[in-house]
C-alpha cells in the first residue's frame, strides 16, 4: 500500500494524509490536472466520476458527477484557490444540485495538496479541513462503497483510541 | 448522527478555547472555576463556552457542592472520530487507485 501516514484531528476537524508514489512529481501532478485521469480515481468503482468541467487555473471551477449502480447521479464541484505546478494545489470542494449549481459554496471543504519529489518517487500530502459534520457525512456517504462502510464501522474501537 | 446534533458539535469545536477545554477535560474532569483560571477571560465567559460544549453533548456538568465539574463525553467524541475515519478510508481507496493508474505507465 502506498499510504505512509495519516493523522486525524478530531477537535480541529482536519485529516492529514501522506502517500508516497513510485512515479516522478510531474507524473503525479497529471493525475490531478488531467480530468480524464482524475476520473479514474476520484470516485469509487461503483460510483465513477465524470468531470464535465475542470478548469485547472486559480479561480477555475470543476463540475463533476458520480454515477451510482442504479444510474443515479451525485454532483459536486471544486474551485481552485491556489496553484503552483507541480508542487501545490489548493481547492474548495462541495456538493451541487441536479443542475450543477453548488449548494454549499459558502462552507466548502478545504483541501491542500502538496507534492514533493524524493529521488524518482513523489510524496503527496493532503490536508482536508471540514467546516461542519453534515458536509463531512455527505462526503463520506458519497465517496464510499457499501461494503467499505461496514468495514469502517468495525474499526470503531481503533478510532476510539485516537480520540482518547 | 442527526444533522442538528452534528451542527452543534462542529460549531462547538470551531472555537480554540472550547477545543482547549475539551483537551483538558478529556485528561481529567475539572470544575468550571478551575478551568476559568487557565484563560484570560471572565468566569462567565468560560461558563458560556462550557454551556456551548454541553449543548453539543461533548461535555457533561455535574454539581458537586458549590462546584460544577465538567467531564468529556467520550461517546460523542468517538462518533466524530469515526466520521473522520470514514473519510480517511475514502482517501485510502483513492490513493490505491492513483497508484494503480501510475503503475500502468
Amino acid at each position: 500500500m502506498p499510504v505512509t501516514s495519516t493523522q486525524k484531528d478530531v477537535k480541529a476537524l482536519t485529516l492529514t494524509y501522506v502517500a508516497e508514489f513510485d512515479a516522478g512529481i510531474e507524473r503525479v501532478w497529471q493525475v490531478w490536472e488531467d480530468a480524464r485521469q482524475l476520473e479514474r480515481w476520484w470516485g469509487p468503482p461503483t460510483w465513477p466520476a465524470t468531470f464535465e468541467q475542470h478548469e485547472f487555473v486559480v479561480g477555475g471551477w470543476s463540475h463533476y458527477y458520480m454515477t451510482g449502480p442504479e444510474g443515479e447521479k451525485a454532483r459536486g464541484w471544486w474551485r481552485i484557490t491556489a496553484l503552483d505546478a507541480p508542487h501545490r494545489l489548493e481547492f474548495d470542494d462541495g456538493f451541487s444540485d441536479e443542475n450543477g449549481n453548488p449548494t454549499d459554496a459558502d462552507r466548502p471543504t478545504r483541501a491542500v495538496v502538496t507534492l514533493e519529489a524524493d529521488g524518482g518517487r513523489t510524496r503527496m500530502k493532503l490536508v482536508s479541513r471540514f467546516v461542519d459534520a453534515e458536509q463531512l457525512e455527505q462526503m463520506v456517504n458519497m465517496g464510499m462503497e457499501e461494503g467499505l462502510r461496514e468495514a469502517v464501522g468495525q474499526i470503531d474501537g481503533l478510532l476510539a483510541e485516537t480520540s482518547r | 448522527m442527526a444533522e442538528e446534533d452534528a451542527d452543534r458539535i462542529f460549531h462547538a469545536l470551531a472555537d480554540g478555547t472550547r477545543r482547549d477545554i475539551i483537551a483538558r477535560v478529556i485528561r481529567h474532569a475539572e470544575s468550571v472555576s478551575a478551568l476559568a483560571r487557565h484563560y484570560p477571560m471572565s468566569f462567565a465567559a468560560v461558563q458560556k463556552h462550557v454551556a456551548v460544549l454541553e449543548r453539543a453533548s461533548l461535555v457533561t456538568k455535574e454539581r458537586r457542592g458549590r462546584e460544577q465539574i465538567v467531564h468529556a463525553d467520550m461517546a460523542v467524541l468517538r462518533r466524530t472520530a469515526r466520521l473522520l475515519g470514514a473519510y480517511e478510508e475514502i482517501w485510502r481507496e483513492r490513493v490505491a487507485r492513483i497508484d494503480r493508474l501510475l503503475a500502468e505507465d
